[in-house]
């Protein structure tokens, strides 16, 4: 186990020097920064000064170097568009995105698994096939017309609930929440259903389809000869059979909730992350970009960290072969 | 005791068993009548699609969708049991009667210790400790000849070789002592050099526990060494029942003879292997009186329209009109 832990943590951190190295290499494409940051009329004295404050004149080598660094310190330097530390701006976006996703998670995997198991055991019923036609128009509207569609209905029809922002937040430390106000849940619910919907249907369709496929095993079988409960079968038996594959599915969808929120955050003014790589992508602000890139691959390999470390333990025939030192 | 004697443990009449399709219905078992007496072995062979697994899972409940029994009873000591409830048929099944499948490679759940399965059958059928129900599994490990127990008992099934999981699938099928289990093809997945000791294992188990056997097999060596009686079972009926050894030695219907025919013996001077023409009829074309009659070597007009029932012949009953005292009288 510990062996395991350890081969993975060194090649986690291989994955994140190949990302750090890409996102540094965007500076090296995307332009002149110096161009963006000083006034039209800036003597040539003032941009070698600000080149040499920006460490843009040492070499690539040594640069790179410096930003793995800085990096691994949460240093990603000045936003050319707000001229403010990034990760300030980051910190200051961060839990606006990772609030949404956890939420809007929550309610995909609450909603979605029961659904599954559900339309897996009742194949024939009338309401698994109205779930799975539902579940249709869940998969093919794309997340912003779902959006605007609930605006409509809830912001603009009914009046029930806010549209856009985040409601009252509440510091705690650096970390804004809106968990801790009414209006900050308010605010939460229709963005997070929006973001939820298409991860709800998909985990629903591959819960029931593994349902399925786990209800026609001969361990099933055998386990209903043997008279067990219904309840032992699906749930005991045949539900955590199903788990690897929806946990791989799971931790995939998380990691992409987080780095494609964009659309959902538009729609909804939500001042998240997704918000703010889109203003950095149209003002070309490469620290925001590259820092962006290094968070996001953070993210992915935390989760698949986490991934590995459940499918650990779900299933033991992993386990023997790792804990044998098979490889 | 004398009452017993009277009721046989399981009663199958008139068994039908059907697969509703697009293009029809398809009758899989047709009219299947067969007992099982206590403590008794019997046999059903016959080429893959002759029914028996079907007959098989009909008696424990537990045919697939949309296969479904559509006619016939079964019995359990009297008790009708094929048109229980869910709730009471699931308490049949485990505690009355038991099944070990084909493949011991699938049988078991991958995700839990072999202990997790034993304990939790023994809990769901008996009302004892979790503590006495780890001991019960235990000794039933040992039972089947699994060595350290004690040890084994905590490990997954991916850690036994396929002959020891079947010893383990057939613990867990006798865990709670059922009066009848049925075995469908218990040794067809596992090498020829387990077969013959996962046979005897079960044979033994059946035994010591009390328990009548019904093997499901296209092995006619495993039936000829383990069996009190047979039935041969041919595109959804059964050709022919009766005592193993006259069935075995003194086969009646031309189908079983073929297939006694094709079984290798040591010591026989037939140099070749007789092997039965063509195969078994789809059961979208079963043809009409006898089903056989297209491969039947003795096959005569009235085996061509007509359907033989069992015809009583010593011990035995055939489905053959060759044994029809009528008809053998009309042709003299």
């Amino acid at each position: 186990m510990f062996a395991f832990v350890i081969q993975r943590l060194f090649q986690a951190i291989l994955v994140m020097l190949v990302v750090a190295f890409v996102s540094f290499s965007l500076f090296q494409f995307v332009g002149d920064p110096v161009n963006n940051m000083v006034g039209q009329d800036a003597t040539e004295e003032q941009r070698e000064a600000l080149r040499e404050r920006l460490g843009l004149n040492d070499s690539i080598p040594v640069q790179f170097m410096n930003f793995v660094g800085n990096a691994a310190q949460f240093q990603f330097g000045l936003s050319y568009r707000l001229g403010v530390p990034v990760e300030d701006i980051i910190a200051q976006r961060l839990p606006a995105t990772i609030e949404l996703v956890l939420v809007s998670a929550i309610i995909a995997l609450a909603v979605g698994v029961p659904m599954g198991v559900y339309t897996g055991l009742n194949r024939n019923s009338p309401i698994s096939k109205l779930f799975l036609t539902v579940s249709l128009i869940g998969i093919s509207l794309p997340t912003f017309l779902i959006g605007i569609l609930l605006i409509l209905i809830f912001g603009v029809w009914l009046s029930w609930l806010p549209t856009f922002g985040r409601g009252g937040t509440i510091d705690f430390g650096w970390w804004e929440t809106s968990f801790l106000t009414v209006q900050g849940w308010r605010s939460l619910i229709l963005p997070s259903i929006t973001l939820a919907l298409f991860q709800l249907t998909l985990i629903m369709r591959l819960v029931r389809a593994e349902m399925l496929e786990v209800l026609r095993t001969d361990y099933v079988k055998f386990a209903r000869a043997r008279g067990l409960s219904n309840r032992a079968i699906n749930f005991g038996h045949a539900l955590k059979n199903t788990l690897v594959p929806v946990i791989t599915i799971i931790g995939l969808q998380i990691g992409s909730l987080l780095a494609f929120s964009i659309i959902t955050e538009t729609v909804f003014a939500w001042p998240g992350m997704g918000l703010l790589i889109i203003q950095a992508i149209q003002f070309a602000d490469i620290p925001v970009m590259s820092s962006y890139l290094v968070l996001i691959a953070l993210f992915f390999v935390i989760i698949n960290l986490i991934v590995d470390l459940l499918y650990y333990v779900v299933d033991p025939r992993l386990r023997v072969e790792r804990g044998g030192g098979g490889h | 005791m004398s009452d017993t004697e009277r009721t046989p443990l399981l009663e199958v009449r008139d068994l039908r068993v059907e697969f509703p399709t697009r293009r029809g219905t398809l009758v899989a078992v047709n009219g299947v009548s067969f007992d099982i007496k206590e403590g008794e072995v019997l046999g059903v062979v016959g080429e893959s699609g002759a029914g028996k697994s079907l007959t098989g899972s009909a008696v424990i409940g537990l045919l697939e969708p949309p296969g479904r029994i559509a006619a016939g009873e079964v019995r359990l000591k009297g008790r009708r049991i094929d048109n229980l409830p869910y709730r009471e048929m699931r308490r049949v099944r485990g505690r009355e009667i038991g099944m070990v499948f084909q493949d011991p490679l699938t049988s078991l759940n991958p995700l839990y210790t072999v202990g997790r399965q034993l304990v939790e059958t023994i809990l769901t059928h008996r009302d004892v400790s979790e503590e006495t129900a780890r001991k019960q599994a235990i000794d039933l490990l040992a039972e089947v000849g699994i060595p350290a127990p004690e040890r084994r008992i905590d490990q997954y099934p991916h850690q036994f070789s396929g002959g020891m999981r079947q010893r383990v699938v057939i613990a867990l099928a006798l865990c709670v002592n059922p009066k009848l289990v049925i075995a469908d093809e218990p040794t067809t997945a596992l090498d020829v050099s387990i077969q013959a000791q996962i046979i005897k294992l079960l044979k033994r188990m059946c035994k010591e526990h009390g328990a009548a056997v019904m093997l499901i097999t296209h092995d006619m060596g495993v039936i000829a060494e383990t069996a009190d009686r047979v039935a041969v079972m041919y595109a959804g009926r059964i050709a022919e029942i009766g005592p193993v050894r006259d069935v075995v030695q003194n086969a009646k219907h031309p189908y079983t003879h073929g297939l006694m025919g094709s079984i290798p013996m040591i010591g026989h001077d037939t140099d070749r292997l007789t092997q039965i023409e063509g195969s078994m009829p789809r059961l979208t074309e079963i043809p009409q009186g006898c089903a056989f009659n297209p491969r039947c070597p003795h096959a005569f007009d009235r085996c061509r329209s007509e359907r033989p029932e069992l015809i009583p012949v010593d011990d035995t009953r055939v489905a053959c009109w060759l044994f029809d005292e009528g008809a053998k009288k009309a042709a003299e």
